[in-house]
This record gives structure tokens, C-alpha cells and sequence, in this order.
């Protein structure tokens, strides 16, 4: 099983190559077109500016790298957010695999009581509901009461291909699926036996 | 719904554990990568690394511990202690940090902040305050407590959040090392007033304190050190009591 990790200029690719490590699997982190088509399971991980790098995966050739993927792809975080239409975040033109709008947490209404706000980031543990995914594997054990760590201020608006949604602000899209690309907008790598859960369940995607 | 957070904290020198009480008597208790693996199953829901070694070997030390962390535990979690530039901070996000904690060096140069949620973004981006009431006000101190500053913390957490940072790591060195509960009305002041979330540190001696700082000053999150590393408090029975007490926790 050769599982690839996209490498770009986003961060923390370390962690989710620790986090397959803790589950028997050895990643190749590449950015070479040949390799990552080659690849049995995909993965498109991400902290960071999603315009500068949109930016770098096109002067890459990435994106199109990307696009041409028949294999499963899992998008996380930033990558979840590429992997759909556009980003408020800069103003920027995205992949659009999910045809869906990445939007800021800061341009929703909120309680004019300041106390009664909720803060930006939303960062820490949050749960989840499943939407008609009966047949998304990738929340496959998953208890109802189940929680993943979220960090971030811009989120995917619920839409077509919203497997999962959490509440927070508003409902918005804690995962999609369209055909191979899966996505989630919590990080799998972070969110402990839970996490640890999705990646295997992704790792087992036929 | 977002749940509150319980936070060890596990102050490192040279990859072990320590912890003084009132920042003095420093005292081994055992392996950080162990301690905060065995925290981690235990239902912690993010851990703290406090880098107190003060050697010119530290950066090479504090990378090093990074990536043992990031290598065996599966929850989130922020690296600090004297973490001073953007190529430091660069380096730890690097080698697996989820957020990292500035203190010292924010006082120093203020736009450090904004470099750093510029760079990395604002989610990594920690401003640890220690703070004492003294003549009726709580002022920002330094260099782990020694060296006062003429900075009153609620003004200093709010230009923090301004410059992008996107969390406050609070610490009474009032409270700290009591056991007899967070400082709550302080800690209120800031969650009432602040955009960002807050931990809430120093001072947790009981379940009942860590209810009270979620109740009654409204932390995001609750930090502490001596009560987890003693024993005095675990993970599981803490967290079950703060569920009854209905507060939204995980696990």
C-alpha cells in the first residue's frame, strides 16, 4: 500500500505522516506528479493561507495534478478548503472538486452581547452529526457522541456533497465526499482513537 | 457544541518532567513523551510542553522533543518557553507543534504577534501572560514570573488579540501552586472582554475548581500541572464529575 502525502507549502504535514506511522502505515511525502498519480490512497493535508497556496500549487502544477486523481484522496483542514470552489480567504479560486464556498466565521452574524459570542478560531474538541452517509466508510464504528479536534476560521457552507455537519456559529461542513475525494474539515492526525478511527477507515477505502 | 478543554501542563527540562511550585523547587517526576502519552489515553484533551532548559543547546533540544511528542500522541499540543522569532516558531511547527505559546519576547517586541499570525496563522499562535495582583491590579510579569513589567494584563491580552494572536494562556502566580482554586474574577475579565479563547492556569487544587473556572469565568480551557502529575486529580473521574456539573466536556 503506497500512501502519498501531498508536499506543498502548507504546515504540519508532519503530523499526519506521525499519525499513519501510529497505524502501521510508512507515507512518501512527494510533490512529484508521476508519484502522487501512482499512489494508492492520497492525502492533501493543509495549515495555512489557502490564496498563497493556491498560488504555489499552481505554479507547481499541483492543481492539476490533483484534479486528475482517480484514487482516494482525503483533504484535510486547508485541504478540504481547496478541494472546493472558491475561498473568502483572499478572494481565491479553488480546485473545485466539491462545487461549495469556503467562508470566514468572522462575516457571520453573531449575538450582539459580546459575552454570548462565540470566539474565532473555533479551536478544540467538537462532535458531529453524519448526514446520508450509510455509505461513507470513513465513519464506520463512530459513535453519535463522538468528538474531533477542529482548528480554524473559515468553513466549507453546508451543500451537495456534505457528508457531516457541526454546529458552531452555524452549521457548516465538517466532511464531504463526492466520488474518490473525501474530505474533513477536523484534523483525523489530532483527534485521538477517534481520528485515528477515520484515517484506518480511509486507509481500508477500496 | 464546542466542549471545554482540560489541559496538563508539563514543564520540561531536558526532556523530563518538572514542576516548581510558585515557579521555585524544581523537582523531577518522569519522561514528558510518556507522561503526556499516558494523559493523552487518559482523555487529556490537548497537553502543554513548557521548555524551561537554558542552555544554547535548547533549540536543538526543544525540536527534538517536538518530534518525539508529535511522533507518539495523537491530541493536539502547544510548545513554549523562550520561544523568541519567527524562524524558532517556523522550526517547531516544522517538526509537529500544533500551536506555539510566546511569552517574554511578545512583551519585548509586540509585533512579533503579528509576525507570527501572518506567517502561520493566528491558530498556532499562543500568548502565555503570568500575572500577580499587586496594588490593586493585575500587571504582566516576565522570565517565567522574576521580572515585572508595567503591563496591566487585561490591556495586554487585548492588544494581543488585536495582533492576531489565538489564544491567551493565563497563569496567576497568585493562585498558582495554592491548590485553592483559578483566579476567577480575572479570568471572567478576559473571556467577558476578549474575541479569543482562554486557559485558564494556576490554582487548580479540586474537581470543583475547575467547574468553577468554567462556570464562573466562562475558560475555554482549564490548565494545571502538580494535582495531574501527584495524582491528586485523573483525567477520568475529573472529567465525569465536570459532565455531571453539566458542563459539555469530551470523552
Amino acid at each position: 500500500m503506497q500512501v502519498v502525502i501531498i508536499k506543498y507549502n502548507a504546515g504540519n504535514v508532519s503530523s499526519v505522516a506521525f499519525a499513519l506511522q501510529r497505524i502501521g502505515i510508512e507515507p512518501f511525502l512527494t510533490d512529484q506528479t508521476d508519484e502522487i498519480l501512482a499512489a494508492d490512497k492520497v492525502i492533501f493535508p493543509g495549515v495555512g493561507e489557502a490564496s498563497s497556496t493556491m498560488q504555489h500549487l499552481r505554479q507547481t502544477g499541483l492543481d492539476q495534478t490533483i484534479k486528475q486523481l482517480k484514487q482516494p484522496v482525503l483533504g484535510i483542514c486547508l485541504g478540504m478548503q481547496l478541494l472546493c470552489k472558491h475561498s473568502a480567504e483572499g478572494n481565491t479560486t479553488c480546485l473545485d472538486i466539491f462545487d461549495q464556498q469556503v467562508l470566514s466565521f468572522h462575516s457571520q452574524p453573531q449575538p450582539a452581547d459580546k459575552t454570548a459570542q462565540q470566539k474565532i478560531p473555533h479551536v478544540g474538541w467538537n462532535d458531529f452529526a453524519k448526514l446520508r452517509n450509510a455509505d461513507n466508510i470513513l465513519f464506520k464504528g463512530l459513535q453519535l457522541t463522538d468528538y474531533v479536534y477542529f482548528v480554524h476560521s473559515f468553513f466549507v457552507e453546508l451543500g451537495t456533497y456534505t457528508t457531516a455537519t457541526t454546529d458552531y456559529i452555524l452549521p457548516f461542513s465538517a466532511a464531504l465526499q463526492k466520488d474518490n475525494f473525501y474530505a474533513a474539515q477536523f484534523h483525523p492526525e489530532k483527534s485521538g482513537a477517534v481520528g485515528q478511527k477515520i484515517l484506518q477507515n480511509f486507509i481500508e477505502l477500496t | 457544541m464546542l466542549t471545554k478543554r482540560i489541559i496538563p501542563c508539563l514543564d520540561v527540562k531536558d526532556g523530563q518532567t518538572v514542576k516548581g511550585i510558585n515557579f521555585e523547587n524544581i523537582k523531577t517526576v518522569g519522561d514528558a513523551v510518556e507522561l503526556g502519552a499516558y494523559y493523552a489515553a487518559q482523555g487529556a484533551d490537548e497537553l502543554v510542553f513548557l521548555d524551561i532548559t537554558a542552555t544554547n543547546e535548547k533549540r536543538k533540544t526543544m525540536t527534538a522533543l517536538v518530534k518525539r511528542v508529535a511522533a507518539h500522541i495523537n491530541i493536539p499540543f502547544c510548545v513554549g518557553g523562550g520561544v523568541s522569532s519567527v524562524e524558532d516558531v517556523g522550526a517547531l511547527l516544522h517538526a509537529g507543534a500544533d500551536k506555539i505559546s510566546i511569552n517574554t519576547a511578545a512583551v519585548k517586541n509586540p509585533k512579533l504577534i503579528d509576525e507570527l499570525a501572518a506567517a502561520f496563522g493566528s491558530q498556532c499562535v499562543v500568548l502565555a501572560i503570568d500575572t500577580n495582583y499587586i496594588a490593586q491590579a493585575w500587571w504582566v510579569y516576565l522570565n517565567g514570573g522574576r521580572v515585572q513589567t508595567s503591563l496591566h494584563t487585561l490591556a495586554w491580552a487585548k492588544e494581543a488579540a488585536e495582533r492576531g494572536c489565538g489564544e491567551i494562556l493565563l497563569t496567576s502566580m497568585l493562585h498558582d501552586g495554592t491548590k485553592n482554586g483559578f483566579a476567577i474574577d480575572l479570568t471572567k475579565s478576559l473571556t467577558d472582554s476578549l474575541p479569543i479563547p482562554v486557559i485558564a492556569s494556576g490554582g487548580a487544587g479540586t474537581p470543583q475548581h475547575f467547574a468553577e473556572v468554567f462556570k464562573n469565568a466562562n475558560a475555554d480551557a482549564a490548565l494545571a500541572a502538580s494535582v495531574f502529575h501527584y495524582k491528586e486529580i485523573e483525567m477520568q473521574p475529573l472529567k465525569a464529575y465536570l459532565k455531571q456539573e453539566g458542563i459539555k466536556i469530551r470523552g
